[in-house]
């Protein structure tokens, strides 16, 4: 069966693309399943340092793009998980040097290969943007629960589903701080989903362990103990079409609004 | 206010001040325009535009005006209003 083509967006920047794409595409092969994973912000790469396999880079993106080398060459073997592999982005060539129809050309190939092509999508609604939705068959939008990061989201929203090939996104929310949203300091998963009217995939609670994972550069979905990295378990474990119910972040509900749901019912 | 939501703000902690809300509200509106591809600019225009055909008719308050755009669940909204200082009488 040909493998499915993903595309991890968001809109703005800084709201947790490539952690997500680093940690889903980890989890995928902790499953066994053949995974690359492909960094297609050009100029800016920063998956192969979430992955710890910066040192290996020989070949990237747009050398593939421009036939430069085999894709066997561009891919990178991740050090830990034999199916799991990488697409660099290049660092120094320019942004425009990958045209949509090479995506597309390099997707169709890859999905020959592998179960899952996960591509981890620049920030921005340009030319990076285009080249990385080129050859999805599904897109993950992510957010956080902030009015800019929200806003971002929708637009890219609209944009996918404007699209000849129409997707419609998932939604992963992410950096959920619980305690802040019992105070009504902070809107609340249900509050972003409602807004935006997409499926919910997965809901993420901010997590230090996130930035001591990033140091090591060990995906945080390996550490059993961490809340971030169950929440990613939980979102694979829904990729792969199981039933799992969202983590539940205990934010309780006033006393007026209980009875106020109560009434509802 | 009715009885449930004084009631509301008796048992719960202050809600009328959540920033939370605030937020959900400024998103609602800014995506509401957004969506519509609706800009501050063109509100204006459609605003002076609207003065200038108003205005053929009767003597409006310009200062006071307030054309705004709103949607809620499948509707959207226009929803101006326009105080009247006087009517122009034809002659």
């Amino acid at each position: 069966m040909a493998g499915n083509v993903i595309v991890i967006t968001s809109g703005k920047g800084g709201v947790g693309k490539t952690t997500t794409c680093a940690n889903i595409g980890t989890g995928l092969a902790l499953r066994g399943r053949r995974v690359v994973l492909i960094d297609a912000d050009i100029g800016l790469r920063n998956l192969d340092v979430v992955m710890g396999l910066e040192n290996r880079i020989v070949f990237d993106l747009v050398d593939l793009a421009e036939k430069k080398c085999k894709t066997r060459q561009a891919l990178i073997k991740d050090k830990r998980f034999e199916s799991l592999y990488l697409i660099p982005a290049a660092q120094t060539k320019e942004k425009d040097a990958v045209k949509p129809e090479n995506m597309v050309e390099i997707c169709n190939e890859l999905r020959q290969e592998f179960d899952y092509i996960l591509i981890d999508c620049p920030a921005g609604i340009e030319h990076g943007f285009k080249n990385a939705v080129a050859g999805a068959d599904a897109a993950f939008v992510v957010t956080t629960p902030d009015l800019s990061a929200v806003r971002d989201a929708d637009r890219i929203i609209g944009l996918l589903q404007a699209r000849e090939k129409r997707i419609d996104p998932q939604l992963i929310v992410n950096r959920i701080r619980p305690a802040m949203i019992n105070k009504g300091e902070m809107m609340a998963v249900e509050d972003v989903n409602d807004i935006l009217a997409i499926d919910l995939l997965g809901i993420i609670p901010d997590d230090e362990s996130i930035i001591i994972s990033t140091n090591r550069g060990e995906p945080l979905v390996m550490n059993p103990n961490s809340r971030a990295g169950k929440a990613y378990r939980n979102i694979i474990g829904r990729i792969e079409g199981e039933n799992i119910p969202f983590m539940s972040l205990n934010y309780e509900l006033g006393f007026f609004e209980r009875i106020k749901r109560l009434i509802k019912k | 206010m009715d009885l449930f939501n004084s009631i509301k703000k008796l048992f719960s902690k202050d809600t009328s001040n959540n920033s939370k809300d605030v937020a959900v509200e400024r998103l609602r509106l800014v995506l509401v325009h957004d969506r519509a591809d609706l800009t501050p600019g063109l509100m204006q225009a459609l605003k002076e535009d609207l003065i200038q055909v108003i205005s053929k008719y009767m003597d409006i308050d310009k200062e006071e005006m307030d054309v705004t755009f709103d949607s809620k669940d499948l509707t959207a909204a226009l929803i101006a209003n326009i105080p009247v200082k006087g009517f122009k009488r034809s002659v």
